[in-house]
Order: structure tokens, then C-alpha cells, then sequence
């Protein structure tokens, strides 16, 4: 069963954390990421720009607002993601465990939908 | 025959149950089925007798009545992916359903998951391991019905749509999951044993499923930290007759009748006790264990060896840390070395602020200062501990009388 993993982290304490930190903390995630693709259960992953990139679109009464930023001010802000394919949520937990964001940072896991009809 | 029958449901339902959900994937599927099984036994039983094993035919019957079901409703519409398995298994035979095993732990162990809010997992096990009914949930953690209700859904729906196995957690995980399922074991305890105050009768007797849950529990994964909750709970609940007065007032520990206390269970308790240590991988619950332990060997408050009781606090303090262990560790440190002693730990402990709001840190404090014969700063110490404990009730009442003594 599918899940995406969403990596919080506050962004203004990696600003502040030194060069060689974010370093090995890239090296990391380097590694991670080849081990999931190796068990065969990576689906997809990326990283994403900081908030200060981001664009809030929303659509009211047929007007198109854009904000600048993310959706809301937040402690920890979204700044990538896992889609994995796991057994169950114990498995997805014990790999979610695993992305370096997490010893810092939050990773939320969610199960992906499955529509039991969906369009061909 | 009818007797029996209702009997086999006390005795077996939740184990029939646990099995019925391995074997379809699904509670709500499960719980029907449990039901169309004993409705079954009740229309063939009569007639045909007991079976060899019940159980077996039951969870038999209730298994085909299921996949009936989902059969009828394969044909008005496709099936969510899954039970089309289900369908094509082959037909489980009679002679194999005689190894049964015993899904009780899967069952606990899924609904203590920490992916579950504790309050679910809370009403999950009352009302899926323990059997009980919504409405004694509800009454015992003085909570509207239709919330419990609206939990159990939810955690249900969590369950099957995050996809939280019905498994029995294996290697390095299992210590840390046992933690769990322990933990909510011991707060079903308290809430029963702190809970009640002896006048609500129609309160559910938490106590004594908890006790039933650690009893599970031990047949079924017999560790060392097991047995300690068990003793544990076995000892606190030895001493449910003289914990209140006839008039339902508090009576502190070195005030109760050591006469009333259950024998029986403190003999058990001191036997798993004694189990637990021998094996070596002891943990906080054992350690909670032998302090209550050597209250429970002491003939009179008098001798108790509060020496021994302050050392294992220390122990508990590193391995499980906390201000109420903290502050338990302080009032042995008094009781073992004298009330200034006591005085000087609570204060400190006061000082970094965690217990500022705790009744029982200012009652403890108050205490001591009442015996280094410093009544006027134990008055004020009473005063405060009023100021944090329920309006109503035998916490209340207690310091109101222990304040009005001083006033003398």
C-alpha cells in the first residue's frame, strides 16, 4: 500500500546550522534514498524550495487569489517528500523513521487513497 | 443448554473474536460474524449438543457465515480489493481448527498502537479485549457514550484505512510496543483505583479488568516487566478494603488496617516478583513493584524499610524519570532519613516548578513540617495543597480536617 511521507522541518534553524552539518545531512539523505530505491519500495521523492518560493493558489466566487508563501505560518514548514510503497503502517513507520528529517524535524505519514473505481 | 451457551460468550467471545478478525481482515465483518455463531450455536446446540470444541466449531461457523455474506454481496456489486482473497481460501478443515491459536495478543498489541490517540486506544481495548459495552466505558471515565462510540469508530477507521496490521510486533520492536500495551494496562488501573472513590457503585471495576488484561497478558507473553505490572497492581489492589473508612473518607497508607489486606494477592504478587527478578531484564513496573512490595511485608507502617524503598526510588529515578517520581523519591528520602530531610528534597524539587500545581507535594511538605514541629508552616503548607485539589470529595475533606487540627 502506497504512503506519502511529508518532512516538516523549521527552515530558519537549517539557515542557521553550519556548512558541514547540512553537509552530512545531505550525504544522508543520499543514502537513504538509494537504500528505499534498492528495497524496490521508493515510488517517488524530492526535495522542495524553501517557503519564501511559495505560492498559495485559491479559487473564491470564480476569482483566482494567489498569495505569496505557504498555506499558513507554521512551526515546522514542508520541505519534501516520500511516496513508498509499504505492507502496512507498521512498515511505513519503521521507514518514515529512517528519512534524516526526522531526528530534527517531523515526518507525517499518510496512507494514500485508493479508489476502488477509478477512471480508466 | 441456553446457560451453557451464554457461559461459552463470557468465557470465549473475545478470543473468538480476536481469531475471527485474522481470519477476515475486517472488525466489523468479525463482530457479525461472532454474533451469527452464537446465534447459530443457539439454534443447533440444543439438539445436536456441546460440541468436542467449541470454540473451534464457532469460530467455524461464524467463518462461513462471513464469507456467505460477502458473497451475496459480491454479487450486487465488486468487492474493495482484498476479500476477493478471502472468497477464493480454501475452506479452513475441522481437524486443523483444534490448533487454534490464541489472536488475544494481536489483538491487544493492535489496539494499544501508538498510531492510535491514547484515548482510543483506552476505549479500543476496554470494549474490543475486554468485552465491555460502550455505556460502562463511558461511565467509568465519566464521558458521554456517544464519544467513546465516535473513538472506537474512528480508531477503527484508522485501522483499516492506514492499514495498521493485526499483528504481534517481532524483534527490537516488540519491547518498545509492550511498552505500550503495558502503559495503557496501568492507566485503565489508576483510573479504576484513583478514580472511584467508593461511593459510585455503578462505576465499572476498572481495577479488576486491568488485572484480567496483566493476566492475559502473563499467559500469553510472560516477560519480566509483565509480571512487575502485575505484581504491581496485585499489590495496590490488596489493600482496596482499608484504603477508604466505613464513612468513605481517605485513610492514608500508615493509617490503614494491615488485616484487610488481601494476603492472597500480595502472595502472588511477591511470587511473580520474585520471577521477574530472577530473569534479570527488569524495568520500571518491577522496580514500582518491589517498593510496593515492602509495604506489603511490613507488619506495621512502623517497619517498613523505608531505606530500602528510598534506594529503589533512586533506581527508578534513572530509569523512568518524572516529578511524581521525583517527589515519591523525596517523601522516602524523608521518611528514611528524617522529616528535614524530606523538607529540603520537596523544596527543591517546588523550586524547578514542575510540581507547583500537585495536591500531594504541598500535603507531603505539610506532613514533615507537621512532624519537625513546625505546625504554623504546615498550616500554610495544607492551605496550599486545597487550593489544588477537587472541590468536592475525600481529597478535600482530608485536608480540611488535617487544616482544622492545627488550628487547635
Amino acid at each position: 500500500m502506497k504512503y506519502l511521507c511529508l518532512i516538516y522541518g523549521n527552515e530558519s534553524e537549517m539557515d542557521v546550522r553550519r556548512e558541514g552539518e547540512n553537509r552530512v545531512m545531505m550525504e544522508e539523505y543520499f543514502g537513504f534514498t538509494t537504500d528505499i530505491k534498492r528495497s524496490g519500495k521508493y515510488v517517488a521523492g524530492e526535495a522542495l524550495q524553501p517557503t519564501a518560493t511559495a505560492t498559495t493558489v485559491r479559487v473564491r466566487s470564480g476569482k483566482l487569489v494567489t498569495t505569496d508563501g505557504p498555506f499558513a505560518e507554521t512551526k515546522e514548514q514542508l520541505g519534501g517528500f516520500y511516496m513508498i510503497d509499504a505492507t502496512d503502517l507498521n512498515e511505513a513507520i519503521q521507514i518514515a523513521g529512517r528519512i534524516p528529517g526526522a531526528k530534527t524535524g517531523s515526518v507525517e505519514v499518510r496512507p494514500i487513497v485508493v479508489f476502488a473505481n477509478a477512471p480508466a | 443448554m441456553r446457560q451453557l451457551i451464554e457461559e461459552t460468550y463470557r468465557r470465549e467471545s473475545r478470543r473468538i473474536l480476536a481469531t475471527l478478525v485474522r481470519l477476515l481482515g475486517d472488525w466489523d465483518l468479525a463482530e457479525e460474524a461472532l454474533q451469527d455463531a452464537f446465534a447459530e450455536a443457539l439454534a443447533h446446540w440444543p439438539a445436536q449438543g456441546l460440541p468436542e470444541n467449541p470454540r473451534a466449531w464457532l469460530v467455524s461457523a461464524g467463518r462461513f457465515r462471513a464469507i456467505d455474506k460477502l458473497r451475496r454481496r459480491a454479487r450486487q456489486a465488486p468487492l474493495p480489493e482484498g476479500y476477493e482473497d478471502l472468497l477464493r481460501a480454501p475452506e479452513e478443515a475441522s481437524a486443523r481448527a483444534e490448533e487454534l491459536p490464541d489472536d488475544r495478543l494481536r489483538m491487544i498489541f493492535t489496539c494499544c498502537h501508538p498510531a492510535l490517540s491514547q484515548e482510543a486506544r483506552l476505549a479500543l481495548t476496554l470494549r474490543e479485549v475486554c468485552g465491555l459495552p460502550t455505556e460502562a466505558i463511558a461511565a467509568a471515565f465519566l464521558c458521554p457514550a456517544a464519544t467513546v462510540a465516535q473513538r472506537i469508530v474512528r480508531a477503527k477507521a484508522k485501522i483499516r484505512d492506514a492499514k495498521i496490521p493485526f499483528a504481534v510486533p517481532e524483534g527490537p520492536e516488540l519491547a518498545m510496543r509492550m511498552e505500550t500495551v503495558l502503559h495503557v494496562v496501568y492507566l485503565v488501573f489508576n483510573e479504576g483505583y484513583h478514580g472511584s472513590d467508593g461511593s459510585d457503585l455503578l462505576r465499572t471495576d476498572l481495577t479488576g479488568e486491568a488485572i484480567r488484561l496483566g493476566e492475559i497478558l502473563l499467559e500469553l507473553a510472560p516477560d519480566a516487566e509483565v509480571k512487575g505490572l502485575l505484581a504491581l497492581m496485585l499489590f495496590q489492589d490488596s489493600r482496596r478494603a482499608s484504603r477508604l473508612s466505613p464513612e468513605g473518607e481517605l485513610v492514608l497508607l500508615e493509617e490503614q488496617d494491615r488485616g484487610l489486606w488481601d494476603r492472597e494477592g500480595i502472595a502472588r504478587g511477591q511470587a511473580l516478583l520474585d520471577q521477574a527478578f530472577a530473569e534479570g531484564r527488569i524495568g520500571p513496573y518491577c522496580l514500582q513493584a518491589a517498593i510496593a512490595s515492602l509495604h506489603a511485608a511490613a507488619k506495621t507502617a512502623a517497619e517498613t524499610d523505608w531505606p530500602q524503598i528510598a534506594g529503589l526510588y533512586q533506581v527508578l529515578r534513572r530509569c523512568a524519570p518524572s516529578p511524581v517520581v521525583d517527589l515519591n523519591a523525596a517523601v522516602a528520602d524523608g521518611m528514611a532519613f528524617g522529616p528535614e530531610a524530606g523538607i529540603r528534597r520537596i523544596d527543591a524539587l517546588l523550586e524547578k516548578g514542575e510540581l507547583a500545581g500537585f495536591a500531594l507535594a504541598h500535603s507531603a511538605r505539610a506532613a514533615f513540617l507537621e512532624r519537625c514541629g513546625r505546625p504554623d508552616e504546615a498550616r500554610v503548607a495544607y492551605a496550599k495543597a486545597l487550593q489544588h485539589v477537587p472541590a468536592d470529595g475525600p481529597q478535600r475533606r482530608f485536608l480540611s480536617r488535617k487544616l482544622d487540627s492545627l488550628q487547635a
